[in-house]
C-alpha cells in the first residue's frame, strides 16, 4: 500500500474523492488514500504546493492560475482528472427573487431556463439600482468555476459584472448564513450549501450552472507535476481509482449510501436528505422534479480532462482581467490539463476513452453518440451556452478578442 | 505605512484566546502596532485604515480565500503580496503551514524582520495548540473517572458488593483483556443499558 495525502472541501462534488478513499477504491489500486478536510481553497492551494498533500480536491481554474504564476508559491500541478460535471447553482435571497418574479404575466422563471432568468435578473437590478439600492453576489474564490459562471450568465444577460453588481468572496459552507444576515443579496455555489439555504427558507435557487453550461466542468484532481515524474505509477493508479469511485456515484441506486457517507461529520456534516436533493438536481418548492444531469460523475465522459474546458476556463480568466491573455500562457493553461495520464491510466480498463483531448464546446444541442478512441460508441454533451456561443479552442484568439468585458 | 523602527501587523483570528496570546508576543519582540480583528466584515476597509506590514491569520479559518480577494480590492496593500516568509524558505514555510498559519507581507519589509515576526508566530501557534490539547485529555480524563464511578456503581448495585471490590473486578478485567479501564467502564455501563431496556 502507498500513503497517499489528499485535500477536500466540504462540497458534494468531493463525492469522488471520498468514495475512493472510503469504499475500497483506492485500497484495489493499492493506494492508502489519507483524506483531510480543509477550510479554505488558498489552503488547498498551499497545502499542495509544499506537499503536505499529495492530490487535492480543487476548483478547475486553480492550477491554471498556480501554473500561471498567480499563486503565492511555486511548483507546478497538473490536472489529470476532472471530478464530474456540473454541480453549482446560483441562488438568490427571497426579496430578490420575488422582485424577478413580480409583474409578469407568464410562469415567473426556471433554473433550467438560464436565459430567461437572466432577464428577470437585470430587470429587477435595474429597479434596485434605479431606488439607489446595490446587489452584492457571492462565490467562492476569483479563480473558480463559479465566479467565471456567475459573470458568463450576468454579461449573457447584459448585466455587468464589474459595475452593475458586487461580486465578493464568501466561503461555500458560510454562503445560507451570508444570505439570511442581507451581507449578500445571492451566491453561486457548489451543493450541497443552495439546497442548505433553500431548506432554511432564506434562499431561491434561480439558475443550475448545467443552465448556464451543459456538461460544464467545475472540480478537478490537482497532483503536484513532480509527482507525476518521480512516480507516474502511482498517478495512474490513483485516476483508476478515482474512475472506479465515479462510476459507482453516477448510479442512482447508490445515491442514498453516497449521501449518509458524504453527510458524516469528517466529510460535508450537512443532514443526508440535503444531501439527497442536491444528488437529484432538486431545490425545493416548485424544482422538486430535478434534475439527472445537474451532477454527473462518470455518463458522458465527465471525468475527462478536455483541453477545450481548461482553454475556456483560461479565456474566461483573461475576460474578466485576472490574466493576460498570450501564446506563452494559453500553452501553460493548456498543457495544465492532462489528458494524456487519464488515457495512460486507463488504457486497460474498459473505460471509454474520447477519440480526441479536446472539443467545440456549444456545438452540441443534444446528446450525440460519437466513436470513442477504440470504435466503441461514447455518448458526449449536449454542451451548449446559454447564449448559443461556440467555443472553437482552435480559434482562441478570435474568441477571446469577441468577448466582451465591460457592457458599457 | 509605518515608520522604519515600527511594524504594524494586523492578527485576523476569531479564538480570542490565541489572538491574545500572539498580540502578546508581538509586543515582546520589538517595537510593533498590533491590532487585533476577529470578524471579516468590513476587513479591506481595516486593512486600508491601519495599513498592516505583516497581516497573520489562522489556517483553521475559512476566510482565508475572502481576505486574499480583500487584498486584490484594496489599494493599501499593493502586490505582490509575498506569503510564508519567502518562497525560498521552505522550511520556514513548511513549519508555518504545519502550525497551521499563515503570513501576508507587505512588499519592502525586511526579510529578517518577518522571520522574526512568523517564527513568533508559529511557536505562539504551536504553544496554543499544545494548551489545547493538554485541556483536551483534561477533559477526556474527567469523563472517564465519571465513567469508571458510574460503572463501579452499577457493579456494586448488581452484586451487592462493596466499591473495593468492584474496582477489583473492573480493574483485573482491564488487565486480562489489554483494555483501559474506561474502556471496561464503558462497556458495563452500555451493557446494564441495554439489560434495563429489556426488563
Amino acid at each position: 500500500m502507498t500513503r497517499v495525502s489528499a485535500g477536500f472541501l466540504p462540497l458534494m462534488d468531493a463525492a469522488i474523492l471520498i468514495a475512493a478513499a472510503r469504499l475500497g477504491f483506492a485500497e484495489k489500486e493499492g493506494i492508502d488514500l489519507h483524506l483531510m478536510r480543509d477550510a479554505s481553497w488558498a489552503n488547498i492551494r498551499d497545502r499542495i504546493a509544499i506537499g503536505h498533500f499529495d492530490a487535492a480536491h480543487m476548483l478547475a481554474p486553480m492550477p491554471i492560475a498556480a501554473n500561471l504564476g498567480l499563486g503565492p508559491l511555486p511548483g507546478r500541478l497538473a490536472a489529470p482528472f476532472a471530478m464530474g460535471l456540473g454541480g453549482n447553482a446560483i441562488c438568490v435571497s427571497g426579496e430578490l427573487s420575488d422582485m424577478m418574479a413580480q409583474d409578469d404575466d407568464a410562469a415567473g422563471f426556471s433554473i433550467n431556463d438560464a436565459s430567461l432568468s437572466g432577464r428577470r435578473l437585470a430587470e429587477a437590478l435595474k429597479r434596485r439600482l434605479s431606488s439607489g439600492r446595490s446587489t452584492r453576489f457571492a462565490v467562492v474564490h476569483s479563480h473558480s468555476g463559479h465566479n467565471l459562471e456567475l459573470r458568463y450568465f450576468m454579461a449573457a444577460s447584459g448585466i455587468d459584472p464589474d459595475h452593475d453588481v458586487d461580486i465578493v468572496i464568501v466561503p461555500p459552507s458560510y454562503m445560507p448564513d451570508a444570505l439570511t444576515s442581507g451581507r449578500i443579496d445571492g451566491f453561486c455555489v457548489g451543493e450541497p450549501w443552495s439546497n442548505v439555504a433553500v431548506a432554511r427558507g432564506v434562499g431561491h435557487v434561480i439558475a443550475t450552472k448545467n443552465a448556464i453550461w451543459r456538461s460544464s466542468p467545475e472540480k478537478v484532481l490537482a497532483v503536484r507535476e513532480a509527482l507525476v515524474d518521480d512516480d507516474p505509477g502511482l498517478v495512474h493508479a490513483l485516476i483508476r481509482a478515482l474512475y472506479r469511485a465515479a462510476v459507482w456515484c453516477d448510479l442512482p441506486e447508490n445515491h442514498e449510501e453516497l449521501a449518509r457517507l458524504l453527510s458524516e461529520p469528517n466529510h460535508i456534516d450537512v443532514p443526508a436528505a440535503i444531501l439527497m436533493e442536491s444528488l437529484a438536481g432538486r431545490f425545493g418548492s416548485g424544482n422538486e422534479s430535478g434534475n439527472p444531469d445537474f451532477f454527473i460523475t462518470d455518463r458522458r465522459a465527465a471525468t475527462f480532462p478536455w483541453r477545450s474546458h481548461a482553454l475556456w476556463l483560461y479565456s474566461q480568466m483573461v475576460r474578466w482581467g485576472l490574466l493576460e491573455h498570450t501564446t506563452a500562457n494559453a500553452r501553460t493553461a493548456n498543457a495544465t490539463y492532462r489528458p494524456d495520464l487519464y488515457r495512460a491510466a486507463l488504457a486497460e480498463t474498459d473505460a471509454l476513452l474520447p477519440a480526441s483531448d479536446a472539443k467545440v464546446e456549444g456545438a452540441l444541442t443534444e446528446a450525440r453518440e460519437l466513436p470513442a478512441a477504440d470504435g466503441r460508441p461514447l455518448i458526449i454533451g449536449p454542451d451548449g451556452f446559454m447564449d448559443g456561443r461556440i467555443f472553437d479552442p482552435a480559434r482562441l484568439d478570435d474568441y477571446i478578442a469577441s468577448q466582451s468585458r465591460s457592457l458599457r | 505605512m509605518a515608520s522604519e523602527e515600527t511594524t504594524s501587523v494586523l492578527v485576523i483570528d476569531d479564538n480570542p484566546i490565541r489572538a491574545s496570546i500572539i498580540e502578546e508576543g508581538l509586543r515582546h519582540s520589538g517595537e510593533m502596532r498590533v491590532h487585533l480583528a476577529s470578524d471579516m466584515h468590513g476587513i479591506a476597509a481595516t486593512i486600508e485604515a491601519l495599513q498592516p506590514d505583516v497581516i497573520v491569520i489562522d489556517l483553521g479559518n475559512p476566510n482565508r480565500d475572502m481576505l486574499e480577494n480583500a487584498f486584490q480590492l484594496s489599494r493599501a496593500v499593493k502586490k505582490p503580496i509575498a506569503m510564508f516568509v519567502d518562497h525560498s524558505d521552505a522550511a520556514a514555510t513548511a513549519a508555518a503551514i504545519e502550525a497551521g498559519v499563515s503570513a501576508y507581507v507587505v512588499d519592502g519589509l525586511k526579510p529578517q524582520r518577518i522571520k522574526t515576526i512568523l517564527e513568533m508566530a508559529v511557536g505562539r501557534f504551536n504553544a496554543f495548540a499544545k494548551m489545547e490539547r493538554e485541556l483536551q485529555i483534561a477533559r477526556d480524563a474527567l469523563t472517564e473517572r465519571k465513567l469508571i464511578e458510574r460503572a463501579k456503581t452499577i457493579l456494586m448495585n448488581q452484586r451487592n458488593i462493596d466499591e473495593g471490590q468492584a474496582y477489583r473486578i473492573m480493574r483485573s478485567a482491564a488487565m486480562n483483556q489489554n483494555r483501559r479501564l474506561a474502556e471496561i467502564a464503558e462497556s458495563l455501563i452500555t451493557a446494564a443499558a441495554l439489560l434495563d431496556d429489556k426488563t
